[in-house]
């Protein structure tokens, strides 16, 4: 309809150029990786990568492989929604995996038994009163965290206009820190069994898959994902058309803040414990995740569908070397080379869109 | 209420010792499109920054649809109806042309909030209405910004002027950029928001589309109003002495200039 009623005015109009979806492109980036392990397992080892090759299970795929790829992208996954939104808005978060050490130091003091074998917690942080709490205190405590110390990131990046970068930077040393100090360095440990609950299993999967629709949802069919899209594309247009920009950073500092609190909460209960140096170099692999997701640098760009894409891709890869028998070390490396030929690949469509195609 | 959309009265801006405009006494009548043509460096773009709220007026008065006003900035402008389109377009480019039209307001299905659900058929359907208001041509609505060429996006941005029956409706300049059949489209759109009845300020250095489009021009020169001409009145070699300084209307005669 929208073509009969409007012509091509004399400018030309082609339905070939119509944009492929950059999904595709990371989902067949996906599927080429697959097959390159796979191909490779072959030739090395005479094993597949993907399919189940023992006698003695009955699959077709090899569910333990493909289970431990999801399971172990799923708590930076969890990170990496936030870091998305931050992201499209042209922003940038480092203090994620900060956020994650100290939160959860803090709410694992609120999840601790009173007796470990008939004796007194040895980790003990509070006294007998923060014994034995009901899981919704460390979760409120835990979301709490994440909550001030995103909007710690958004005041000061919407009302100091200093760049993102600088405020999320300051964000991880400082979170770091807190970390550090709130047990003297001391791991904290033995959580009550309801805490003990929400990381079992594949669990923190399940948070992720929920998360991830619901921020697609979100960030494709609310007022504030448009405008988070609309900042991130030209941030003068969007005040200009009404949006109240520095409200809505705020807003989408605080979310990220509370995503990685709960990235905190699911892994401190899946490990059964926390540390101060938990989630060190969280917020890198979540930004990895993010930009081969497709997700631009600049602003205005990317899904989380990509996100989940891309996050899949990264322990695609982690599993692949080490299906390969690959050091960890090529892992690190091969690592930061794909985090960088994405964003060489992010720019090049950039101009490539400047151009004109 | 008269039919007089919008008035200044000595309106003046000074830039520390740089009076960029002095007293500007304007009238626009509803209905009326009125060009505004000088020099660089005239006071034209400044008169605008002034009536928009961008900037704040040294002195003077602004009326506008009956009432003095006092805009914070061009938000407010927008609020009470002024719709400007400035030489470089306030269009998010990774976002379609429903979302530019609706930046900012968008329909809403479910209120809550900050997340709101988006009525996108709504907001598409009124889309297509404004385009066949204003007669702009868009081959897919459906299309990012980016993609489109630099007549589309100005076509874009006049449209979201028409979506939102604003009273008044400025340019700024909206053909400086664009080839000869984008320039014609935009005039296009022009003559139909003429057809339509919408006052429209129309800042340009065409002479020939200055004639084409508006009843009226006004001529600035070094921050002063020189002329008030009737286009058929009128003919470019007139306005050509009064830009340069040839010629200075009797009632513009300034004691001592």
């Amino acid at each position: 309809m929208a073509e009969s009623t409007h012509g091509t005015g004399g400018l030309k109009y082609d339905p070939k150029k119509k944009a492929r979806p950059p999904e595709l492109n990371v989902f067949i980036a996906l599927v080429l990786l697959v097959v390159t392990f796979e191909v490779l397992g072959w030739l090395l080892y005479r094993d597949s990568f993907l399919f189940n090759t023992r006698d003695n299970v009955d699959s077709f795929f090899n569910w333990a492989r493909i289970n431990i790829i999801i399971l172990q992208v799923a708590i930076v996954g969890i990170i990496a929604l936030g870091v998305t939104q931050v992201i499209i808005s042209g922003g940038i978060d480092l203090s994620s995996g900060s956020i994650v050490g100290a939160t959860a130091m803090i709410s694992m003091s609120f999840a601790q038994t009173a007796l470990v074998n008939g004796n007194p917690n040895p980790k003990a942080i509070f006294g007998d009163w923060a014994m034995d709490l009901p899981v919704i205190a460390p979760v409120v405590v835990g979301l709490a965290c994440g909550l001030i110390a995103g909007a710690v990131n958004g005041l000061l990046i919407a009302y100091t206009r200093i760049p993102p970068f600088i405020a999320t930077l300051g964000m991880m040393v400082s979170a770091r820190g807190l970390a550090k100090w709130w047990s003297n360095g001391n791991p904290i440990s033995f959580p009550t069994d309801s805490f003990a609950a929400i990381g079992k299993g594949m669990n923190p999967v399940l948070i992720f898959v929920v998360l991830a629709i619901l921020f697609h949802l979100i960030l494709r069919y609310t007022v504030y994902g448009k405008h988070t899209y609309a900042i991130g594309s030209n941030e003068d247009a969007a005040r200009m058309s009404g949006i109240n920009v520095a409200r809505h950073k705020v807003l989408i500092y605080t979310i990220a803040g509370m995503l990685a609190a709960v990235a905190a909460i699911v892994l401190s209960s899946k490990n059964l414990t926390a540390q101060a140096g938990m989630g060190v170099m969280y917020e890198l692999d979540a930004i990895a995740m993010t930009v081969i997701g497709g997700v631009s640098l600049s602003g205005g760009r990317g899904s989380v569908i990509g996100t989940v894409i891309g996050a899949l891709i990264f322990g695609v890869i982690i599993s692949g070397f080490t299906f390969l028998k690959l050091d960890a070390y090529y892992q690190e490396m091969v690592k930061g080379a794909i985090i960088v030929g994405a964003v060489v690949l992010d720019q090049w469509r950039q101009r490539r869109a400047a151009l004109g195609r | 209420m008269s039919d007089i959309i919008l008035e200044t009265r000595d309106l003046t801006k000074h830039y520390g010792g740089v009076h960029a405009l002095e007293g500007a006494d304007f009238i626009l009548r509803k209905g009326e499109h009125v060009a505004i043509m000088g020099d660089n460096g005239a006071g034209k773009s400044t008169f605008v920054r002034q009536i928009t709220g961008v900037e704040q007026r040294t002195r003077g008065e602004i009326i506008f649809d009956g009432r003095p006003v006092d805009f914070d900035g061009p938000l407010d402008a927008r609020e009470a109806g002024m719709e400007t389109v400035f030489q470089t377009l306030a269009l998010a480019d990774h976002l379609d042309v429903s979302d530019n039209l609706f930046l900012g307001r968008e329909k809403i299905r479910f209120r809550l909030g900050p997340f709101s659900i988006l009525d996108y058929k709504a907001m598409h359907e009124a889309t297509l209405a404004a385009l066949e208001k204003t007669g702009v041509k868009i081959p897919n609505i459906h299309n990012t910004i980016e993609r489109m060429s630099g007549g589309q996006r100005q076509c874009v941005a006049i449209a979201r002027t028409a979506t939102f029956h604003s009273k008044l409706t400025i340019m700024d300049e909206p053909t400086a950029a664009l080839g000869v059949q984008e320039t014609a489209q935009v005039e296009n759109i022009i003559r139909t928001l003429k057809g339509q009845g919408e006052p429209l300020i129309l800042i340009s250095h065409n002479m020939r589309q200055v004639f084409d489009l508006v009843d009226r021009i006004v001529v600035f020169r070094r921050g002063r109003i020189v002329a008030d001409l009737n286009r058929d009145e009128t003919d470019g070699q007139d306005v050509v002495a009064y830009i340069t300084g040839a010629k200075t209307q009797p009632q513009f005669e300034v004691a001592g200039a």
